[in-house]
């Protein structure tokens, strides 16, 4: 049971306010709401713990419970390696707490989540709206009590209205204007409304609304079994789908306390590396459109075709794969697999080398993308970012490094870091991932396949296979019992993180013993990235704007759940 | 932006130093970038793709003529499989619509005469614009009764046709065995398990008396 014991001064300072709890997973403190901020506070500014990251913040919802509500907090130190999940008891009647704001940015955009979805007040927040559901949305979708059948009328007459602080015209300025671009933009990967108010053709102040792609994966989750869930998660950051199977699969499986066969965990690892080198290519081809380089989107998009393919070969779709299963495979993998994967090593490799030639160095490039959307790394981690953006700041935090799960600590792999924190080195980093991609598959494909099965023999967990459904009584017993009554999840909640396309992709789960999930809740890598977007394009004009977007790689999948 | 984002951790204590670098090194030109010299390599590469496409044939393929060849595992239109005398195998057993995470299967049962099968679906329906094509209903399904092709075409002119019924699951173009998709056993398995399934499947039949 990991524990982490708050340090003296800490203790001394809230004393009563702060009730440290077995974690099933990670530490866990129960503190008072009316401490909240100063224990974050000095949670972060004290050198022993310094939990610099916010990596997210949600509701729970307990009908049962008094006090009915829950706040939880998920902290993590970069420079300790350590973990911290927060609770915060809210009662029914005033679900309200102090708001995060002034220690951790990345709050801002979570706790209007946090309203939206619960309708707990975050005091102090100066912009507290509904952020992922419609303005004319009524009651909270994700408190226990709401029916995830009910449907309300959305229309034009309550839509978003842009807020932003418009500074104060001088005279040196132009004229002013307000350009709205989006949703239905290319620029704005088709979901994503941007408000910008121009002096000449600077943004001075803009406001981002997202929540056209929102469809509630949470609620979808609690309302299917814990099976049924995967399609759900391929829809999250659909560009590197394996990614997000694996994660979800692994936090059930720990839940349960099974371990995927090794031949499982091999494929899993080959092919969400394979994933990862899709998800750059997309963005890296993409930011390069959108700033004219349309050469490089086909250089890039063919080993992507090709990539798809393999997981096609494998688990017979393209793009939204379901290719996990609790427990393993959804099928074993196909007899040429370690053919093809050669070939794909063979295929990438001379792609991303003319990517490179046409693109690094390239003086139109490098005016365009240097310097652009600059964010320095403490920024960056105060803003909740993970993944390759913040390694293009100069924080080399991996999940693959700082808790390698599957087979990463068994392969030799560097963590690429770039010191410019902008648009240039966004793609830099993202390149020189794609290369130790590439080196982890080629090591684990000299590993040779594992032999042995691709799932788990276990009736409760996974399907027996069809020959003996169809021919033993016991075996088509369990194949009903799994089906009609979905896996049985002990009891208890569990937080498993897998490094994303984006970053830190989290999936905390909590089980009521029953088949569906109580609460499945994702920790989406674009989000926090995404909500510093209005901050970093200040001072630059809109098409910098528009390939910060690009460099930033906000799937709206993910984003918006 | 040029400037970096203004902290907000005003009780930091000055002395330590930050972990976190607070500044960015933007990338520096060199003075070949600076002359442009790099794009001549770049223009040999665009240069190099040219001439090769020029002689060999296309990365692209014209669609719909010519198709990327998928696997016999791909997940497209559903197929009802049918028992020897032509009758739908399915036993409206409910397993794959409870299974559907998108919950578009809609079974209504009827009841067979005959007493070794009980029940079959009077009604089968599919509604192709919820499907997600994830192949779960494949997965539960005891009888090997909904398999799926590789049938991707799918277009509608309306919601309501896009409802497909048993007559377009059991349409006899989709069980052409070279385009069959998704299904439990795949061409490339184990033969004697594919041999063992047809022995059961005998004996049923034998046992229901009509071979």
């Amino acid at each position: 049971m990991p524990t982490l014991a708050p340090p003296e001064p800490l203790l001394e300072k809230h004393r009563g306010s702060i009730t440290p709890q077995d974690g099933l997973d990670q530490p866990c403190w129960i503190v008072d709401r009316k401490a909240l901020r100063e224990v974050c506070q000095d949670l972060r500014t004290n050198p022993e713990t310094r939990f610099d990251l916010l990596l997210e913040c949600f509701g729970m919802d307990y009908p049962e419970r008094d006090p009915r509500f829950e706040a939880v907090y998920h902290l993590y130190s970069i420079p300790h390696g350590k973990r911290l999940r927060l609770k915060v008891p809210l009662p029914e009647d005033d679900p309200s707490l102090p708001s995060v704001l002034p220690v951790w940015k990345a709050a801002d955009w979570f706790e209007r989540e946090m309203w939206d979805h619960f309708g707990f007040r975050a005091e102090g927040h100066p912009d507290l709206r509904r952020i992922l559901c419609h303005e004319a949305f009524q009651g909270h979708p994700l408190r226990k009590d709401y029916d995830a059948a009910r449907r309300w009328i959305c229309t034009e007459k309550d839509i978003y209205k842009p807020k932003f602080d418009v500074p104060p015209q001088q005279d040196d300025m132009f004229e002013r204007m307000t350009i709205n671009i989006g949703p239905s933009h290319p620029a704005m990967h088709g979901t994503f409304r941007l408000t910008a108010v121009l002096d000449g053709e600077v943004i001075v102040a803009s406001d981002i609304e997202i929540g056209y792609l929102h469809r509630c994966f949470d609620k979808m989750a609690e309302t299917h079994t814990w099976n049924q869930v995967i399609p759900y998660t391929d829809r999250l950051n659909y560009c590197s789908a394996m990614i997000n199977n694996v994660g979800y699969c692994r936090v059930v499986e720990k839940m349960l306390g099974i371990e995927a066969p090794p031949k499982a965990v091999w494929a899993r690892t080959i092919l969400s590396e394979f994933s990862r080198i899709m998800d750059h290519c997309v963005c890296n081809g993409t930011t390069l459109v959108d700033c004219g380089g349309i050469t490089n989107f086909w250089y890039m998009f063919q080993p992507r075709e090709e990539i798809y393919g393999l997981l096609e070969a494998c688990f017979g779709s393209r793009l939204t794969i379901s290719g996990c299963r609790i427990g393993g495979l959804l099928a074993d993998l196909p007899p040429d697999f370690m053919e093809r994967s050669r070939r794909l090593l063979e295929i990438i490799p001379p792609f991303i080398n003319d990517m490179e030639a046409l693109v690094d160095h390239n003086r139109i490039w490098l005016d365009r993308a240097v310097g652009i959307a600059a964010i320095s790394g403490e920024d960056a981690v105060n803003w909740g970012w993970t993944g390759p953006c913040l390694r293009a700041s100069g924080v080399g935090y991996d999940v693959r490094k700082a808790f390698p799960y599957d087979l990463y600590d068994t392969v030799d792999f560097e963590v690429p870091v770039f010191h410019g924190g902008d648009v240039h080195d966004r793609y830099r980093v993202r390149m020189a991932e794609i290369r130790q991609s590439l080196r982890i598959i080629e090591q684990l494909l000299d590993r040779g396949m594992p032999g042995g099965p691709h799932i788990v023999d276990d009736p409760h967990v996974a399907l027996p296979p069809k020959d003996k459904a169809y021919n033993q009584m016991e075996a088509m017993i369990y194949h009903f019992k799994l089906i009609m009554d979905g896996i049985q999840v002990p009891a208890g909640e569990r937080y498993g993180m897998v490094e994303g396309g984006n970053g830190e992709l989290g999936f905390y789960c909590v089980s009521d013993g029953s088949a569906k999930p109580y609460r499945v809740r994702v920790r989406p890598p674009c989000f926090p990235i995404f909500s510093t977007f209005n901050q970093l394009v200040l001072g630059h004009t809109v098409s910098d704007a528009v390939i910060s977007l690009g460099g930033l790689n906000v799937i709206a999948g993910e984003l918006e759940r | 932006m040029s400037q970096p984002v203004a902290t907000s951790a005003p009780t930091r204590p000055a002395a330590r130093p930050p972990a976190h670098p607070t500044s960015t090194k933007p990338y520096k030109y060199s003075l070949a970038d600076r002359l442009y010299l790099p794009l001549l390599r770049g223009m040999m590469v665009t240069a190099r793709h040219f001439f090769k496409n020029l002689v060999k044939s296309k990365y692209t393929i014209s669609y719909p003529e010519e198709r990327r060849p998928y696997s016999g595992r791909y997940r497209g239109h559903h197929i009802l499989t049918t028992r020897p005398d032509g009758s739908v195998r399915c036993v409206a057993c409910f397993l794959c619509s409870t299974n559907c995470p998108a919950e578009c299967i809609h079974i209504e049962a009827g009841e067979q005469p005959d007493v070794n099968i009980e029940k079959y679906p009077v009604v089968y329906e599919i509604d192709m614009l919820r499907c997600v094509f994830c192949g779960y209903c494949v997965d539960a399904c005891p009888e090997e009764a909904i398999i799926m092709s590789r049938n991707t075409d799918m277009a509608y002119f309306n919601r309501d046709q896009s409802i497909v019924g048993k007559d377009q699951l059991m349409k006899p173009f989709t069980v052409d065995p070279e385009r069959l998709g998704y299904r439990p056993y795949y061409p490339e398995e184990d033969r004697q398990r594919a041999q063992m399934r047809r022995e059961a499947f005998d004996l049923v039949s034998a046992a229901k008396g009509n071979p």
